[in-house]
């Protein structure tokens, strides 16, 4: 599956309330290691069935990065049952980014 | 396999060598621990490369390596930890093995200096940052700080002056090295105030990072609110595992000239993670060109 774009208005249903675990990746345009780690987001979302990856541009959805105290971009924040269970910050390898849903 | 020459370091002057290396038909592997592209990946805009007058960190690294791989060097994303002379076999290890080369080069650049205290890692992404261009708009009208008393550290506090509520600038020493126009600017700034002769002692969190400790000079000690905390405190290179092969001076810098040569035949260096005044992309990739043309240089004599 490729990544979900969501929104403030998606984000209950593609997120809260969705049955796989989801990784949420927090970024903007303007962000070099957030364009760095697109491919490995993409990768994950393609490659793995048993997750959901979803992308927040937090220039269009500043209340979301604010709600959820993202600092610093990019930033992937895992949520399962609606609940955050874990985040990284920064340019991680994929083994790190996977390793998060551990 | 066995290359000619090994590149430590896909930054801008790693590349820049993979470049030279290729178009001298020698082999080219590029050991990179991150992503390719190094520090400059983080700059929005870049306007002071020749002929390339406004251009983003990420295109320019993106372009430059496919560059390199489009001539034919190899890349593999494993980090360097070690490196052997053996006369004309060099050896370099990574966590996971090693690979041979006729010459290496070191092309590490330098990464950032944190400040050493309690909870920093822990706090980056929840207040502690390195980088106001990248990180400010998340305090908008928030109170922050600003550690360090390099040329960066100023140019962050006034950046992040027309961002947040209150800036603290809060060096070390009651001096700033250079950049008397930006300290002057600072200090017409109503929301701008400086604690001199201080240090940060200690981060206070529970989540989030909520306030500071400040320790002045004289001994007084005092708790300042901040929600972020930008640490400009300068880099440092990272030439540590090299030590073996290269000299380095008191700061980590490798003790190489224009000439990128160091004290073992066959081992050169590049980039910001050598001894120079101005540390830039031209340069850097100024010491790519050099030192590839010096290890072609070397391997041809040998054979
Ligand atoms: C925010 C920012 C903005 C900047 N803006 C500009 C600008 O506008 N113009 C300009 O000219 N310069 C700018 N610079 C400076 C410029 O980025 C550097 O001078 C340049 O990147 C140095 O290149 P380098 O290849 O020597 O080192 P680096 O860019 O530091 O690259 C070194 C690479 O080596 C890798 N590495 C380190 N150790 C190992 C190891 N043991 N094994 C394998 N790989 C390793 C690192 O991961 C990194 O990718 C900026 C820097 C920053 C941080």
């Amino acid at each position: 599956m490729a990544v979900i774009k969501v929104t403030q208005e998606n984000f209950e249903n593609e997120v809260l309330k969705s049955d796989k675990p989801v990784l949420v990746d927090f970024n903007a345009d303007w962000c070099g290691p957030c364009k760095m780690l697109a491919p490995t987001m993409d990768a994950i979302a393609d490659e793995r069935d048993d997750i959901k990856v979803v992308s927040i541009n937090i220039d269009d959805e500043d209340e979301l990065a604010e709600k959820y105290e993202v600092f610093s971009i990019p930033c992937v924040v895992v949520f399962k049952n609606g609940e955050e269970v874990n985040r990284s910050v920064g340019l991680r390898p994929r083994a790190d980014i996977e390793g998060l849903l551990r | 396999m066995r290359y000619d020459i090994l590149v430590i370091g896909a930054g801008p002057a790693g590349m820049t060598a993979a470049i030279y290396g290729r178009r001298a038909n020698k082999t080219v592997l590029v050991l990179e621990a991150a992503s390719y592209g190094g520090q400059i990946i983080n700059a929005h805009k870049i306007e002071n490369y020749p002929v390339a007058p406004h251009i983003s960190g990420f295109d320019f690294a993106t372009k430059l390596y496919e560059q390199a791989k489009e001539l034919g060097a190899e890349f593999v994303f494993e980090k360097a930890v070690s490196i052997e002379d053996k006369g004309a076999d060099k050896i370099v290890g990574t966590p996971s093995g090693s690979y041979e080369a006729g010459a290496v080069i070191i092309a590490t650049g330098s990464d950032k200096r944190k400040l050493g205290i309690d909870r920093e890692d822990e706090l980056v992404g929840r207040g502690v940052s390195y980088c106001a261009t990248c990180d400010g708009a998340f305090f908008r009208k928030k109170t922050v700080a600003v550690a360090g008393g390099t040329r960066t550290a100023l140019e962050d506090a006034l950046y992040l002056a027309d961002i947040a509520e209150k800036v603290y600038l809060i060096h070390r020493l009651d001096k700033f090295r250079g950049a008397e126009a930006d300290l002057e600017r600072l200090k017409a700034r109503d929301n701008v105030e400086l604690l001199l002769n201080s240090e940060i002692t200690k981060l206070n969190a529970d989540k989030r990072l909520e306030s500071i400790e400040v320790k002045a000079k004289d001994g007084t000690v005092q708790t300042v609110e901040v929600s972020g905390l930008f640490v400009a405190v300068g880099r440092v290179p990272e030439n540590q595992n090299f030590a073996a092969v290269i000299d380095l001076d008191d700061k980590g810098y490798a003790n190489a000239k224009e000439d990128c040569l160091t004290r073992t035949a066959g081992i050169f260096v590049a980039g910001d993670n050598r001894v120079k005044e101005v540390r830039q992309l031209v340069t850097a990739a100024a010491d790519g060109a050099v030192a590839a043309t010096a290890a072609v240089k070397y391997l041809n004599e040998k054979a």
